[in-house]
């Protein structure tokens, strides 16, 4: 194929990708805008192989590679539940960034004595930066499933472990620079994923998709210096919209959950395990029956409902519909509470409640409702914690302090239903919980629900 | 202009288009946007066919086939579970009016 043919066919991919973004930033438009970028990238994938210079040695190698990753890759996508998705988001996160760190490595291999510089730079840059994406995103996917402890990892001495992994890293790329070789490239890759996987072990388990954002845009970035490497402009516009995009959103996001950027990365380089505040006092809470808590709802005027991840993990979706749908049908006035970041990510809860075709004029944000909560009966808290903890406001140095919360407080009455007394997913305790005017119903959400419903009905 | 001097007014120019299409996008499409965004620089797929296709070693090709397995992963993947998301979100702009107007007349 003719260069500039090539050239405009790519231009024409690269509009697609701006398109896409902009399609994805309007709900309206969301959805045709993800099918735009993938035309794009379907056309780009397939134009690939008629680009000027290409050998077709390997053709066959690399249509079953794409095979594999197409039978890996769709049914991982289809078949994971949207609870598991925000995992699912940082494994395909790391795993780009794995493809470009090791794109890097093969130019690496390739480049002779006659590189220039800033190609030598741009490929050290990638192979540096997609490798952290890669370890980092793969420690994310397992503080996401709670492979492993959600809470931040700290041990003596961490910060100054990470500062000389970094200045390793940076260290072995000067070597890498200097003299072309397998060795020092090995070197600095191995460096690098430790400094990957060291960089997010302190992050608490509630600002992991923040650092998920993160690292998306990170692995944008190493896409456009590939880009760079290559010649290839497509990936350069490609790479670079992810990675500007990706800092804008994970300042927003981090703006959605009261948290400044700094701190949520470097924040656990100076915190001190916290204290635990009145240990070996027995505290009591008010616990209740699926009777009491019926019997609550439905004199109450107002119910809100502020659902958390603990629903959406007991699969406890259709049955509170069934609750809100009994509720509304004897007069009481109810709305779900949606706190930005309810679940897991910011938006989550609201694609989960979608998803068990919750009426959408019933999901009212948390700027909307918090002003409600005086004249409110009755909060029914389903699987949240986080969200509704008055410690965001009142514990200065708690990880969550900051965090603009659900006023659930200023309710007439609250009641959570839980399956323990365990904290929520960012690990501190709840005062709320011990509050006289909170009533708890232990047990699994839908369970709970379940039972809920059918007093309800008896009454 | 030079090539390098080109390729870097690309670059800029990029960076801001990427920071203009998504400065004002609400919390509930942070998300998709995400993921979105994710499957977009699942293209380093390009790059992986081209360093494959020019392998000269078994080492070299070894390399370049594993990132064609895992670019596709990422780009593929990225897609479908966006889409998935978004199914979800249809017919939603219109009822998010009615929202806001109930909410003004409770107030």
């Amino acid at each position: 194929m003719n260069q500039n043919l090539y050239d405009v066919i790519g231009l024409a991919v690269a509009a697609c990708f701006i398109m896409a973004l902009k399609g994805l930033s309007s709900p309206k438009s969301a959805r045709r805008g993800n099918l735009i970028g993938a035309f794009g990238a379907f056309v780009a994938t397939d134009l690939v192989f008629f680009a000027p210079g290409m050998t077709h040695h390997h053709k066959w190698w690399i249509l079953g590679a794409i095979a594999v990753g197409v039978l890996v890759g769709v049914p991982a996508a289809r078949q994971i539940q949207m609870t598991q998705m925000p995992q699912l988001v940082a494994l395909f996160n790391g795993v780009g960034g794995g493809a470009a760190a090791l794109v890097a490595i093969v130019e690496y291999l390739k480049l002779g004595s006659t590189a220039s510089t800033p190609v030598v730079l741009a490929t050290v840059f990638t192979v540096i930066v997609g490798c952290i994406s890669f370890s980092g995103s793969i420690v994310t996917f397992l503080k996401l499933q709670e492979i492993m402890t959600t809470r931040p990892v700290i041990f003596p001495g961490g910060r100054f472990v990470i500062a000389g992994t970094l200045l390793g890293v940076l260290g072995t790329a000067e070597w890498v620079v200097h003299s072309l070789g397998n060795t020092s490239i090995t070197v600095m890759a191995i460096l690098a994923l430790l400094f990957g996987v060291l960089f997010v072990l302190p992050v608490g388990g509630a600002d992991v998709p923040i650092v998920i954002s993160l690292l998306n845009a990170f692995t944008g970035l190493t896409v456009a210096a590939s880009g760079y490497v290559l010649q290839a402009t497509l990936l350069i516009v490609a790479g670079t919209l992810v990675g500007a995009s990706g800092t804008i959103l994970t300042r927003l996001m981090a703006a959605a959950m009261g948290r400044s950027l700094f701190g949520t990365l470097f924040g656990a380089f100076t915190a001190k395990p916290m204290a635990a505040a009145a240990t070996g006092e027995v505290r009591t809470v008010k616990s209740g029956s699926p009777d009491d808590v019926a019997i609550l709802l439905n004199y109450a005027q107002r119910v809100v409902i502020v659902p958390g991840f603990g629903l959406a993990v007991a699969q406890a979706q259709h049955t509170v519909r069934e609750l809100a749908d009994l509720l509304t049908s004897r007069g009481v006035d109810v709305a779900y509470g949606i706190h930005p970041v309810a679940g897991r990510m910011p938006g989550h809860m609201n694609v989960l409640l979608a998803e068990a075709s919750v009426p959408y004029e019933q999901l009212v944000e948390m700027d909307e409702i918090n002003p409600t909560f005086p004249q409110t009966d009755v909060v029914l808290v389903v699987g949240a914690n986080d969200v509704v903890n008055p410690a965001a406001k009142t514990t200065p140095g708690c990880p969550i302090y900051g965090m603009p919360i659900l006023d659930v407080a200023s309710a007439g009455n609250v009641i959570f239903l839980k399956r323990s007394m365990r904290p929520g997913f960012a690990g501190i305790e709840n005062e709320l919980l011990y509050d006289p005017k909170t009533t708890l119903l232990f047990g699994d959400a839908k369970d709970s629900l379940t039972k809920v419903v059918s007093a309800l009905k008896a009454l | 202009m030079s090539n390098g001097l080109a390729l870097l007014s690309i670059f800029v120019l990029s960076v801001f288009i990427g920071f203009e299409v998504v400065s004002k996008v609400s919390t509930t499409l942070h998300t998709p946007l995400m993921s979105g965004a994710n499957a977009i620089h699942g293209i380093i797929l390009v790059g992986a066919i081209t360093v494959a296709d020019r392998a000269d070693t078994n080492l070299e090709l070894g390399l370049g086939i594993a990132a064609v397995v895992l670019a596709t992963i990422n780009m593929v993947g990225g897609f479908v579970v966006t889409d998935r998301m978004l199914e979800m979100f249809k017919g939603k702009p219109r009822v998010k009016k009615e929202v806001e107007i109930t909410g003004g007349e409770a107030k």
